[in-house]
């Protein structure tokens, strides 16, 4: 048997080993340097790892419902991050509205449900639209294709959008009920920290569960795995994938709201950023997979978190914040080195045995 | 009972659609702030022109797609198409005038309202853009029933008429340049826009360019077919000559700010060139192409400025380092992603794009690469004492790179490498098992490719006579990706005519900034619909494309049922 | 085929050596009724599109205040993006220059566009000024020929970021602080000159940090500096990143006392609402403009009526007084013509620009010095109080002056 694995190895293979062993040789030995220098206390490890997380939760929101998507039409659809930023930025003038009544701090709950309600199908409205006009037709046409459209209706939604609300930022109001922190244990945590984590696993149980159990969800996996023999056997793929879409927005939507009230700051381009760590959070876990991209989610935002403390404050290197994102793609390579098709595989849901 | 749906039906909703697009287009301020030029000076402007094509070509569509043979159906859904289009305008300013829209829609201000009702108030304002609205219908109604000649003469001179209005600023340099053509800038263009009789000579000079060629066309092209091959070859290679001098000549011609954006074209035609060579030819979707540029643009930079203090080269001395180290760093970032394919291989491409931009920027590299400050002082290129200054010598430099870079895809086209690439594109297991070595093939591919963008990056620096880490980022990549793309997958000229059109004339119409990236996208999203093989795509794929779109197309159901 | 391109390149080397342009740019001439041309570059696209849009009205308002008219010949002002980056201001400087009708022009806005930029206009005679580039080589003696025909009426950052740190050091007596920048040329170039010149008066550089653009959780880095225990964090960076870090630096445990401090890039009303109540107790530098005589007051009058707002970036003013010497310089240098025609000689212009002495404009006097810095360079440091956050305005009054 190892005769077999010692023949299938090429020498490529041992070059990326080579590699991937040496970045990881590299990342301990910053760790250690780091951890010798004593810089940061327990609690600042578990500060960071907080943050951490609830960063990546915001990302497991988003990517979600990217994965989705992709996982039914295999497609990379560039202006997810759009579809996330529309919800939102609409959404803040009803939100505004009620600020300056006073009705949301009355009735915060009811307040909020309303700028969730209006994010939401402001997002699914777009999404849907966006298949129908710009996706559908080219539904078989080669992969590239519909990148390129892709790309098109995300520079086209921007800048719409900022023709439509202005070129400036604008401000989601403070919702009293979500400041302030708690002390968990003796670890202090943010209110909204919390919620955020919890609405990412809530959202993605919902999501998974819905995939799994129900009959739509049965449907669209047909679709994921094989159009045609699916409208052979009498799904309508046309409506399958609108229905994809439109949960995919409406998830969108939802993370937009909560993305809002913890930055607060809404903006025409908010979504560009996000939609591209959206992406590699998702390729990340492995691309069509919910859970996956969940944990893609939450790896990336601990990256981003812990990554430059642990790995580089140890090595003297000026300003290890600024390379943040360079340490969490590095660290996507060499995920895909060691495993190409991300860390949970790929498939929609995973296959039952 | 059917017949009567079917009569408004296309009417209404090409209307609405309009009327949509009307809207759009009003509230992202872009008739407000077109209407800033005046295509014919003190008459007619920019902005009146987008909202009167507008209704016009919803008109025109909604004739179109009537399947009522019968004229009088075709031209009431015309009137019904404009009219509806209009008919979204006047809510918005009846609405307007009513509800305070700004603070949430920040152009929907009275200036706008009063420039769709030109100006009058209250519901006389209203009924006139009906009232527009209903004769663009009739416009674009007679438009459509006119016989084919003749529309495409009265199209192609009014169109021709609005995009000379429209690009005067360019135009009205060049023409003064030239002494004795300076009278034909003086008769055409004043002040603001173009004047009557320009305008008039402009329309009456296209239509009779164009109905000459309509009608002699076929005669000339078929005299050409039926000429013997010696003769055809010699026609060939005349007009090759010309083209020659025409492209030595441009700068000359053009002058300085045309010389400029052609020089930009040139650099993004040779990225291009590179990524055309792993996305079209070896099928690897590469994201994050701009990490060559850099890696070409700081080599030269660290090799040739002052202000980083290490070496003093100058930029030929440079320029093959900045190559060779680009086509190494090509294979090093080749090797992690061999086994990735598609999306995976996409994002880790993104991936190192970043990496390398962010690298640059620095603090950490900053002693050696300048960090946020980039590294100034690069050297221009000179030989024997003539300095590439100006763009207008730039431009040499850049073409003379181009033919280089055109000449060395050609032959690699055809070459066994070539083949393997396209082999690879098609399926990669199955090349495989023909005995192609994917290792060795798509490194080569990526070291290509970066070979050609390590150069653009010397020129660029060159030419900037700096390195700022910001010029470096993911957008650049993905123009690229869409310029091939929208130029045809693959195809050399389809690159060149790529990056004219969405590098040139993005630059072109730079006054118009705060609109090219939403017409960018829309012109995206549009030719990717319409014409997905590209603008100049080879001859194979166009076949391809429509084959996959006949085979997909579902019958539509026959609307008697 | 081959013999055919092989050919062609040697061809045009050899044709292209011997072809030479030149352009006769030493005088203009304007026709009767024609107007004279002033031509812009600004930041008129993207996020940085307040800047930009501020200083265009700034030059509107003060063409309207000079009678919209240069002996005779009505003003025409027109513009380009310079989009923020060399590249911009490169083709957007070079479409200027190609155009034989424009006399000066004024901008750019940010120092990284007028790099390349500025040679290009100069080397078709045409001057310009600029009313934000702050960046100090721009007006360093050994900038090189090309920036002959270069002013600003703006300050120079190692002003500023001297201000900030005296500021510091002397009036708030902290011995530790720490700077974060964003990785822009303008933000980097302060925290440098903060630093030098804090560490110089004695102090403790704790941590020097940078951010990038588009980083929302700041929590990691505000940790990392709460370590080094600052008194006063010095963040000159804009505005999304700085409301991000100024609301969330109340949150990091350690930081509960340190003091912020903000340049003139977060002087705005969007910075309120992006850093809400959070900004309450933090500072800024920014261009004095309780210092303004009499003039501004009427300035922004006329901005309200004119455009239905205020002024939302720090620079109208000084683009107003570029937009006015140019003016004068223009209606000092140009000869009318018997033919109702006006000519300019450009050299006169641009020496007479150079030779600006005690103007007496809305930033201040302005003194042009040999190398085309004019600014009269006071800069204050502000207090926010809450009530300029309910209002949505900047404090008006300093809170500190340097002189």
């Amino acid at each position: 048997m190892f005769q077999r694995w010692k023949e299938s190895i090429t020498p490529t293979d041992i070059v990326m080993w080579l590699i991937g062993g040496s970045l990881l040789l590299m990342i301990l030995w910053g760790s250690a340097a780091t951890i010798a220098a004593g810089k940061y206390t327990g609690r600042h490890w578990i500060d960071f790892v907080i943050f951490g997380l609830a960063q990546g939760s915001i990302y497991a929101l988003i990517a979600t419902g990217y994965t989705m998507v992709y996982g039914v039409l295999k497609m990379i659809n560039f202006a997810h991050g759009e579809i996330f930023m529309s919800g939102p930025y609409t959404a803040y003038f009803v939100a505004a509205a009620m600020y300056r009544s006073d009705f949301l701090d009355h009735h915060p709950y009811t307040a909020l449900l309303v700028i969730f309600v209006v994010a939401m199908t402001v997002s699914t409205l777009i999404a849907y639209f966006l298949e129908k006009i710009a996706y559908r037709p080219l539904r078989d046409a080669p992969r590239l294709i519909p990148l390129i459209t892709a790309i098109g209706a995300s520079f086209f939604l921007q800048y719409t959008f900022r023709g439509l609300y202005g070129s400036g930022f604008q401000a989601y109001p403070v919702i009293k009920i979500f400041e302030g922190h708690w002390t968990l244990l003796g670890i202090r945590i943010l209110k909204f920290q919390v919620v955020v984590i919890v609405a990412a696993i809530l959202l993605m149980v919902a999501l998974y569960s819905f995939i799994m159990l129900t009959r739509a969800g049965k449907a669209i996996r047909a679709v994921s795995e094989d159009k045609e023999a699916s409208s052979l056997m009498g799904i309508n793929v046309d409506g399958m994938v609108s229905t994809t879409f439109v949960i995919g927005g409406m998830a969108a939507g939802a993370a937009g709201v909560l993305y809002a009230l913890m930055f607060k700051q809404v903006h025409f381009f908010m979504g560009f950023i996000p939609g591209i760590k959206a992406f590699t959070a998702a390729v990340l876990g492995g691309i069509g997979n919910i859970p996956g991209a969940m944990l893609g989610g939450i790896f990336l935002g601990l990256i981003e978190s812990v990554g430059p403390s642990l790995f580089l404050d140890g090595l003297g290197i000026p300003a290890p914040y600024q390379l943040k994102d360079a340490i969490a793609f590095t660290m996507l390579v060499l995920v895909l080195i060691f495993r190409p098709t991300g860390i949970m595989g790929e498939r929609l849901a995973a296959k039952k045995a | 009972m059917i017949r009567t749906r079917a009569l408004w039906e296309h009417g209404v909703k090409t209307g609405m659609i309009g009327g949509i697009s009307a809207l759009l287009v009003a509230l992202v301020g872009m008739v407000e702030s077109f209407h800033r030029r005046d295509i014919i000076a003190e008459m007619v402007t920019m902005g009146q022109i987008l909202l009167l094509a507008l209704g016009i070509m919803m008109g025109y569509i909604a004739a179109r797609r009537t399947p009522d043979r019968e004229p009088a159906t075709r031209c009431l859904n015309a009137m019904i198409g404009s009219l509806v289009t209009g008919g979204f305008l006047a809510l918005l300013v009846a609405f307007g005038r009513l509800v305070n829209l700004r603070d949430v829609l920040v152009n929907a201000s009275p200036m706008l309202y009063k420039l769709l009702t030109l100006g009058h108030s209250g519901i006389a304002g209203i009924l006139l853009i009906l009232l527009i609205g209903s004769g663009c219908g009739v416009f674009s109604a007679v438009l459509y029933f006119l016989p084919h000649l003749v529309r495409r003469v009265a199209i192609a001179s009014l169109s021709s008429m609005i995009v000379v209005g429209v690009l005067q600023d360019l135009i009205r340099p060049v023409l003064s340049a030239w002494g004795p053509v300076a009278v034909i800038g003086d008769w055409l263009f004043t002040g603001n826009g173009l004047t009557l009789s320009g305008a008039i000579s402009i329309v009456v000079l296209i239509a009779i360019i164009t109905s000459v060629w309509a009608l002699k066309g076929e005669t000339i092209r078929t005299g050409y077919t039926r000429l013997s091959g010696g003769s055809r070859r010699g026609i060939r290679a005349g007009g090759l000559l010309i083209l020659a001098l025409v492209l030595f000549a441009l700068p000359h011609i053009l002058g300085l700010f045309l010389s400029e954006v052609l020089t930009i074209v040139g650099l993004y035609v040779l990225l291009g060139l590179g990524l055309n060579i792993v996305v079209g030819y070896a099928g690897m979707l590469d994201l994050g192409y701009v990490a060559f540029f850099a890696i070409g643009s700081y080599v030269t930079a660290i090799l040739t400025s002052p202000e980083l203090g290490f070496f003093s080269f100058t930029f030929w001395q440079a320029l093959p380092f900045a190559v060779i180290i680009g086509v190494f760093s090509g294979v090093l970032l080749g090797i992690p992603v061999l086994k990735m394919r598609g999306d995976y291989l996409a994002i880790a491409t993104l991936g190192f794009g970043e990496i390398i931009r962010i690298l640059v920027l620095s603090d950490f590299l900053r002693p050696w690469l300048g960090g946020a400050q980039g590294a100034g002082k690069i050297p221009k290129a000179s030989i024997f004492g003539y300095l590439f200054v100006g763009p207008q010598q730039i431009y040499y430099l850049i073409l003379a790179g181009c033919l280089l870079v055109v000449f060395i895809s050609l032959r690699l086209k055809g070459s066994r490498l070539g083949r393997a690439w396209m082999a690879m594109r098609e399926d990669e297991d199955v090349a495989q098992a023909m005995g192609i070595n994917l290792v060795a093939t798509k490194l080569l591919a990526f070291a290509t490719g970066a070979g050609f963008s390590a150069l653009s990056g010397a020129v660029f620096a060159s030419k900037l006579g700096s390195v700022y880490p910001h010029s470096f980022n993911v957008m650049i990549s993905i123009n690229i990706l869409c310029l091939i793309i929208v130029g045809g997958i693959g195809s050399i000229p389809g690159v060149i005519v790529g990056a004219a059109a969405l590098v040139g004339l993005p630059e072109l119409l730079r006054e118009f900034a705060e609109y090219r990236m939403l017409v960018y996208g829309a012109a995206l999203v549009a030719m990717m619909l319409l014409r997905p093989e590209g603008l100049w795509p080879e001859a194979r794929h166009r076949i391809e494309f429509h084959e996959a779109q006949t085979e997909s197309r579902k019958p539509e159901p026959s609307p008697a049922t | 085929m081959k013999r055919f391109i092989a050919f062609f390149i040697v061809l045009f080397f050899v044709i292209g050596l011997g072809t030479a342009a030149a352009a006769d740019k030493g005088v203009v001439t304007v026709k009767k009724g024609e107007p004279v041309h002033i031509a812009y570059w600004f930041v008129v696209s993207g996020a940085n599109t307040s800047l930009g849009m501020d200083t265009v009205r700034g030059c509107e308002i003060a063409i309207e205040d000079f009678g919209g008219k240069v002996k005779g010949h009505p003003v025409k002002l027109s513009g380009q993006d310079s989009s923020c980056n060399p590249e911009g201001g490169q083709a957007a400087a070079t479409k200027i220059a190609s155009d034989p009708t424009v006399v000066a022009a004024i901008g750019s806005n940010c120092s990284s566009s007028a790099k390349p930029g500025v040679p290009i206009l100069w080397a078709a005679g045409i001057p310009t000024i600029s009313p934000s580039n702050t960046a100090p080589y721009l007006t360093d003696p050994k900038r090189g020929e090309g920036f002959n025909g270069y002013l600003r009426t703006c300050h120079n950052d190692t002003v500023q970021g001297a201000v900030a740190a005296q500021f510091v050091k002397n009036v708030l007596k902290l011995e530790r602080a720490a700077t974060i920048h964003d990785g822009s040329v303008y933000a980097e170039q302060l925290t440098q000159v903060f630093a030098e010149t804090f560490k110089k008066m004695g102090g403790t550089v704790t941590a020097q940090e940078a951010v990038s653009p588009g980083d929302t959780d700041m929590r990691p880095v505000l940790t990392s500096i709460a370590t080094g225990k600052p008194g006063m964090i010095y963040l000159p960076i804009f505005i999304a990143e700085g409301g991000h870090i100024t609301r969330q630096a109340k949150e990091v445990s350690g930081l509960e006392k340190t003091k912020l401090m903000g340049a003139d890039g977060i002087f705005s009303p969007d910075f309120y609402k992006a850093a809400g109540e959070a900004a309450i107790g933090m500072f800024h530098t920014s261009p004095d403009f309780s210092a303004f005589p009499e003039g501004y007051k009427n300035f922004l009058k006329k901005h309200q009526e004119k455009y239905g707002k205020k002024p939302e970036a720090p620079f109208h003013a000084h683009a107003y007084d570029a937009a006015m010497m140019i003016l004068k310089a223009i209606d000092n240098v140009a000869v009318a013509g018997k033919d109702g025609s006006l000519t300019i000689d450009r050299k006169k212009l641009r020496d007479a620009l150079y030779a600006t002495k005690g103007f007496r404009g809305m930033t201040g006097t302005l003194n042009c010095d040999s190398h085309g810095d004019c600014a009269d360079p006071r800069i204050a440091v502000y207090e926010t109080k809450i009530e300029n956050i309910k209002k949505g305005e900047m404090p008006t009054q300093p809170y500190w002056k340097p002189y």
